[in-house]
């Protein structure tokens, strides 16, 4: 009985079913642990691996992952192995970390569940920033557009264009050709040359360098055109999207029709349950964003609090996978328990080589440092509650907000219902470059419980365990 | 019209609903989200520029695809999937 019990008489805790979360737990099992996993989807596999929905989806793995189908399904069966040995909360949201515990929101009823040990595995979204018509029907995220397929069987649209950077920009392109889904263009805020000069340093990982190959191959073959050195001017419409107007590298206007724009620019690390954990974050150059310390294991600076996987750094798929691992043995070490040095050395040896990888992968998709400069004052930044561009200009020029937090107290940018997590980056890149700081310069705006919107009848449950 | 458009995986049990008080339909399987926007163009008007949304992220994080029921239930489309029966405005935050 005490064997499924570590210290203080608490299972551990893992927050997301992705990849991380999937291989942490499968760790913790083996070492006969009974850790509770706590997902807000329905059905385990994260974002990446996303499963369709139960019943009469008929896809089969390999058309809904393509080259990445083994992967999805290993990380699908190391989950269906253990779960009889898990303590699996699917579709629970985790609305708050305080006081040694959880609190938990599953069909309209809020729980606490205190822990001793806990494994953060929260994933990531699509990092954005805004252009005019950015909040039309039609735009969509990049990841969102790639769930609309692999999850529902459905596209943006039905002539879609395809705008930012990073890998995703490519390979759901792809995957919407694949599906029979005209492409209007790539529109790739990456100049060429830029581009060209990176790939000396991917080819660290052939596999994946050539994938991304056979996207750009596959979207040219097909006629797609690819465009470099984009920015967008505006998506035009009323009611939804009819078209993208965009400058090309020699800054020329042009316009493309298209019923559907899908856009990002790379991926931002949910970090609000680190924070409210009172983790102790850093200004990551790499992913341009503040993020939970980690050593190389994954233990944050709050003894007995794990980080692993997007969450708390961008590193894919496959790195979260192995951080996953990585943590849960750190979270075993700690408890005294025996664990492989062989293993824990490979896992170090490998996270060592992605994350050079990533470096390389980084400096092909660099984060538009000059969009931001030009983004209108009248430009909406935030999609919650309207909130323009001018606003947050105006309070750092007038001195009134030197930080994001007072930014937010005088603008509310950042204060609506997605918290910061679609203006955050925005408001970021506006501020510093109003000041005059690096972007480092303006501070972080601090998670605040509930991190998502609750039901009123939730939220006036408090918890009764001590 | 639909601003989704259905790919793959049509072959699900349909399921009836009403949008906007017309009776349409979806398949098992789809969120709200999917639902409406393979019948319609938006889910919402937003309460502060009166202008039509669609969601954005759909996966949980951008809280824009909030969607009202006629019993002034609120619903993240993105998230809940469709039911049977269920009616669900797409007019607007105060109006409707």
């Amino acid at each position: 009985m005490s064997e499924h019990l570590p210290s203080a008489g608490l299972a551990p805790v893992i927050v997301g079913a992705g990849p991380a979360g999937i291989r942490a737990a499968e760790q913790l099992v083996a070492a006969g642990l009974r850790p509770v996993v706590v997902d807000e989807a329905a059905r385990w596999g994260g974002q990446i691996y996303r499963q369709p929905p139960d019943g009469g989806f008929t896809r089969p793995k390999n058309a809904l992952y393509g080259f990445e189908a083994g992967k999805a399904d290993a990380v699908h069966r190391a989950m269906a192995a253990i779960r009889d040995r898990v303590d699996y909360r699917p579709r629970t949201l985790v609305w708050n970390c305080e006081a040694g515990a959880l609190d938990l929101l599953c069909d309209g009823a809020s729980e606490a569940l205190p822990f001793s040990h806990l494994i953060l595995a929260t994933g990531a979204t699509d990092r954005v920033l805004p252009f005019p018509g950015w909040t039309l029907p039609g735009v969509f995220t990049l990841g969102g557009s790639q769930v609309a397929l692999k999850f529902q069987g459905c596209a943006i649209g039905r002539r879609v264009a395809f705008l930012g950077t990073g890998p995703l920009l490519y390979l759901v392109a792809y995957q919407y050709l694949k599906a029979g889904v005209e492409v209007t263009g790539v529109f790739d805020t990456t100049p060429f040359a830029v581009q060209a000069r990176a790939t000396a340093g991917m080819l660290r990982d052939p596999a994946t360098l050539a994938k991304g190959l056979l996207y750009v191959g596959w979207l040219r073959a097909h006629g797609v055109p690819i465009h470099n050195g984009v920015r967008p001017v505006r998506a035009e419409g009323t009611e939804r999207v009819d078209a993208l107007v965009w400058r090309d590298a020699r800054g020329q206007e042009r316009r493309t029709d298209c019923d559907a724009v899908a856009f990002g620019l790379g991926l931002r690390s949910e970090t609000q349950l680190a924070d409210l954990a009172g983790c102790r974050f850093r200004f990551d150059e790499a992913d341009r964003a503040w993020l939970p310390e980690r050593d190389g294991a994954g233990r944050s600076s709050v003894p007995g609090v794990y980080l692993a996987g997007d969450g708390s750094g961008i590193a894919g798929a496959d790195a979260a996978e192995l951080a996953g691992e990585r943590a849960a043995l750190a979270l075993l070490e700690d408890l005294g328990r025996p664990v492989e040095a062989a293993r824990v050395k490979e896992l170090d040896g490998r996270l060592a080589r992605i994350a050079a990888f990533r470096r390389s992968l980084s400096a092909a998709f660099p984060f538009p440092a000059d969009w931001a400069d030009a983004i209108a004052d009248d430009t909406m930044i935030c999609r919650c509650e309207g909130i323009t561009a001018g606003a947050v200009r105006e309070v750092a020029r007038s001195g009134q907000a030197r930080e994001m937090n007072r930014a937010k107290a005088l603008t509310r940018a950042g204060m609506g219902r997605c918290q910061g997590r679609m203006c955050g980056a925005t408001t970021a890149e506006l501020l510093s470059r109003t000041l005059g700081t690096g972007p480092d310069g303006v501070g972080r705006l601090r998670a605040q419980p509930p991190i998502k919107p609750l039901p009123v009848s939730a939220g006036a449950q408090r918890r009764e365990v001590a | 019209m639909a601003l989704l458009q259905r790919v793959a995986e049509q072959g699900r049990r349909v399921v009836r609903f009403t949008l906007d008080g017309r009776p349409v339909e979806a398949l098992e399987g789809d969120t709200v989200m999917t639902a409406m926007l393979t019948n319609a163009e938006r889910l919402r008007r937003t309460e502060f520029a009166d202008s039509p949304r669609a969601g954005f992220c759909m996966m949980g994080a951008c809280q824009d695809c909030w969607v009202r029921t006629e019993e002034g239930e609120r619903l993240r489309a993105c998230g809940t999937f469709i039911a049977d029966g269920m009616r669900l405005l797409s007019g607007g935050e105060w109006t409707s």
